[in-house]
């Protein structure tokens, strides 16, 4: 297993995500002779995981089951530990779509935060692309490293622990691609620059509130950036049933002009008193807001051409 | 800088058979850079040839006769500053005479060579009520001018992000509505990365295709299911994708698909079978020509010489038959493993079947994503898979997009496009077999006993 990477079955220390339900879910690290507690009972590294096809169903010691699953980057995502408020995949795919991310694209990302979007760009830029990825707080960049090596996603990842206002991406000229979501963003904008590569890139910082998007719209001006788009995407989550709508009862149809008595008899006895109706509602409350993406391009340098 | 020389400059220069993307304001087209071909690209023609060796990313005028001119990039204080501007538009009458300039002066003005630039000037110049503007009604006019006036060219590398959004703003109906933001789902849920095995069906130009092989960047597989005589691919070619890409791309007719499920795709007997009943066609349909004719000399010399070119007409045809039979097979033999590593769906026509049957050819824990315009036939998947079984996770969604115009003191929603990006059913596949065990390949039971246990599956799924 790795996250780059799919494999058939699963082995020692791999991360697998057991699912139990719709909205029950966790992540375990495979090891041998451990034990995994779960509503349905327990799961015994050892005979219920190790050499066992990922995608297969597992019986738990109370007769319960579970699903084990390959990780994913999206599958991580509901499921990882939060260091940080994460971004989510609606957000993410549209950072990765705008941002032209794809396999050997170098990527700058500040902060690191979780690790939640690292994830989903590492799987994106594998095997030949690169993430520099720059975080203020030391405890929290340790636990990415640690979580990266876990992943087998190292070697795609530079964890740099600095301030990116003050030190900025800690590389110069190389990155495709410049992701933001700090506090303020239009601080990093000249060192966002600088880590682009001269022939251009692309950028985009994520912020809740407008006023930030405001300032960083105009830190992208001043810095020659063109094709400035500020988005909001959000996402709809149908749910999917089966509804019955009772049918009215206007009284016997005896009294109305062309009905007979039989089928009066029928419609009182046999005829269904209501419709099934399979439809998809939306939800009754939704995320409304995670943020706004700004998105940019960074033209050619001048000076180097 | 250092980097400045590492980073090669070569393969950011515009060629001939380049497919490139042209943007103005915000509209973008597709074209392929050839010797002396005539574009036209919002009601302007031009010729590519001067942009061959330029860098990508630059920008053009078009001159007279149609060629393109390197515009020197100028930025910030791009000039047309006015210093007088009014407060309010209590003044402003609309007279319609504002306007000194007749619409033949400005014909005239362009006749003259005028650039684009230099008449938003005399437009400027020759309204009366641009003093009394405010400041943002200036700015507003200012830019509504350039856009009509000043027509530069923008020459741009294809990417999914271009291409995507130049469909959905051009051609909406060819990729059946996807937006591009729907389109970003697919490729995310899709956990679509290099090294895979995909299926693809699209019937979205080959738009949907492209971004995934873009994703993979000419790692793995891409296994495209294709209706009718071919698959449709116009969209993909516009990614300009090098050769060794291509390598990784296989296809197989939709219609033989329930020939691998079953195990009996016989690819070498049928083809050679219909080929040579169309042999024996041709024979016979010559035959009763040659025997109308008669035996002049020169007749007969220009029937050996029909009958030759026939001959070599039918060995290409048969050269081309057998690579046809060998990619045919290649595909077959990718399916028939029955262990993709993902589904992706985005088609015209009724998702059910289509899901339903190609599902069987995925791994289990692996996402598949079905786009469809409309939402109801992602309704009746969404109740198919959960009475079959197999697939956990099941999520009918769409999104949502909004884009914002960020000024000072003008900031606000641009536009709110709802509705109209499609839906999307999402999901992950189980091992639908019996519960756990110490063998782990335990899938190959009998179909009727394992519908069964899928059935069971899918009542304790919904009870969890």
């Amino acid at each position: 297993m790795s996250f780059v990477e799919y494999s058939e079955l699963i082995q020692e220390g791999d991360v697998v995500i057991i699912f139990m339900g719709h909205d029950s879910m966790m992540p375990i690290k495979v090891q041998s002779g451990a034990q995994t507690q779960t509503r349905y009972g327990v799961i015994r590294h050892s005979s219920d995981l190790i050499g066992q096809r990922f995608g297969s169903k597992v019986t738990c010691s109370k007769g319960g089951w579970v699903y084990v699953l390959h990780p994913t980057p999206e599958l991580w995502t509901i499921n990882l530990p939060h260091r940080t408020q994460i971004l989510y995949t609606t957000d993410i795919a549209n950072i990765t779509l705008m941002l032209e991310l794809k396999p050997g694209s170098v990527v700058c990302e500040s902060g690191t935060g979780s690790g939640s979007l690292s994830h989903s760009i590492l799987r994106t830029i594998a095997p030949t692309g690169h993430l520099h990825t720059v975080e203020f707080h030391s405890q929290r960049a340790e636990k990415a490293m640690q979580e990266f090596k876990e992943h087998k996603v190292s070697h795609l990842v530079t964890v740099r622990n600095q301030d990116v206002c003050k030190d900025g991406f800690g590389i110069t000229g190389v990155a495709d691609a410049v992701f933001l979501d700090i506090p303020s963003p239009w601080e990093a904008i000249s060192h966002a620059k600088k880590a682009l590569k001269y022939k251009g890139g692309r950028l985009c910082s994520f912020s809740p509130c407008i006023e930030q998007v405001q300032r960083t719209c105009e830190a992208l001006l001043d810095h020659g950036f063109e094709e400035i788009c500020t988005l909001e995407v959000l996402l709809r989550v149908h749910d999917v049933r089966t509804v019955t709508l009772p049918l009215p009862d206007f009284g016997p149809e005896e009294y109305y002009a062309d009905s007979t008595q039989t089928t009066s008899d029928i419609s009182q006895e046999d005829v269904n008193t209501s419709v099934i109706c399979r439809t998809a509602t939306p939800p009754r409350e939704m995320a409304g807001h995670t943020g706004y993406l700004t998105f940019s391009s960074k033209p050619r340098d001048q000076r180097c051409e | 800088m250092a980097e400045c020389v590492n980073d090669s400059d070569e393969e950011s220069r515009i060629a001939y058979g380049d497919y490139v993307v042209l943007k103005r304001g915000e509209v973008f087209k597709s074209v392929q850079v050839e010797n002396k071909k005539k574009v036209i690209f919002e009601k302007q023609w031009f010729f590519m040839d001067n942009a061959v060796g330029q860098l990508y990313g630059t920008m053009f005028e078009i001159v007279a006769g149609g060629s393109l001119k390197h515009k020197p990039v100028k930025r910030a204080g791009d000039s047309l500053d006015s210093k007088e501007a009014g407060q309010d538009n209590r003044h402003i009458v609309d007279d319609g005479r504002s306007q000194k300039l007749t619409r033949d002066d400005i014909e005239t003005l362009k006749e003259q060579g005028l650039k684009g630039q230099e008449i938003v000037q005399q437009l400027i110049d020759n309204s009366t009520t641009f003093k009394d503007k405010t400041e943002f009604a200036q700015e507003k006019y200012i830019k509504k001018k350039k856009k009509k006036y000043e027509s530069d060219i923008t020459v741009l590398k294809p990417s999914t992000r271009l291409l995507a959004m130049m469909y959905h703003g051009r051609e909406p109906g060819k990729i059946c509505h996807l937006r591009y933001d729907t389109l970003a789902q697919m490729l995310t849920l899709g956990n679509i990365h290099a090294g895979s095995k995909i299926i693809v069906f699209e019937t979205c130009a080959g738009l949907v295709l492209g971004s995934v092989m873009e994703r993979m960047g000419g790692f793995g597989s891409v296994i495209q299911m294709f209706p009718g005589g071919g698959p449709t691919r116009a969209g993909m070619e516009s990614f300009g994708f090098p050769s060794h890409f291509h390598q990784t791309l296989h296809e197989f007719p939709l219609c033989k698909v329930n020939a691998v499920l079953a195990g009996k795709l016989d690819l070498s007997e049928k083809d050679t079978e219909n080929s040579r009943s169309e042999e024996t066609a041709a024979e016979k349909n010559s035959e009763a020509q040659s025997m109308e004719i008669s035996l002049d000399p020169q007749e007969q010399m220009r029937r050996d010489e029909r009958d030759r070119l026939r001959e070599q007409r039918a060995q290409e045809k048969k050269v081309k038959m057998e690579e046809k039979r060998k990619k045919l097979a290649s595909a077959a033999a990718l399916l028939q493993d029955r262990n993709a590593d993902g589904l992706v769906i985005a088609s015209r026509f009724h998702p059910c079947p289509v899901l339903m049957g190609l599902i069987k050819f995925v791994a289990p824990s692996r996402p598949f994503v079905v786009y469809c315009q409309y939402r109801e036939p992602l309704i009746e998947c969404y109740n198919k898979l959960r009475e079959q079984g197999g697939v956990i996770n099941l999520r009918l969604t769409d999104s949502w997009l909004r884009h914002y115009q960020v000024l000072p003191n003008r900031t606000h929603p641009v536009l709110l496009m709802s509705g109209g990006g499609g839906y999307l059913l999402s999901g992950t596949t189980v091992d639908a077999g019996t519960a756990k065990t110490k063998n782990p390949h335990k899938s190959e039971e009998p179909d009727a006993k394992r519908l069964k246990l899928e059935e069971k599956a899918s009542s304790c799924d919904s009870s969890v």
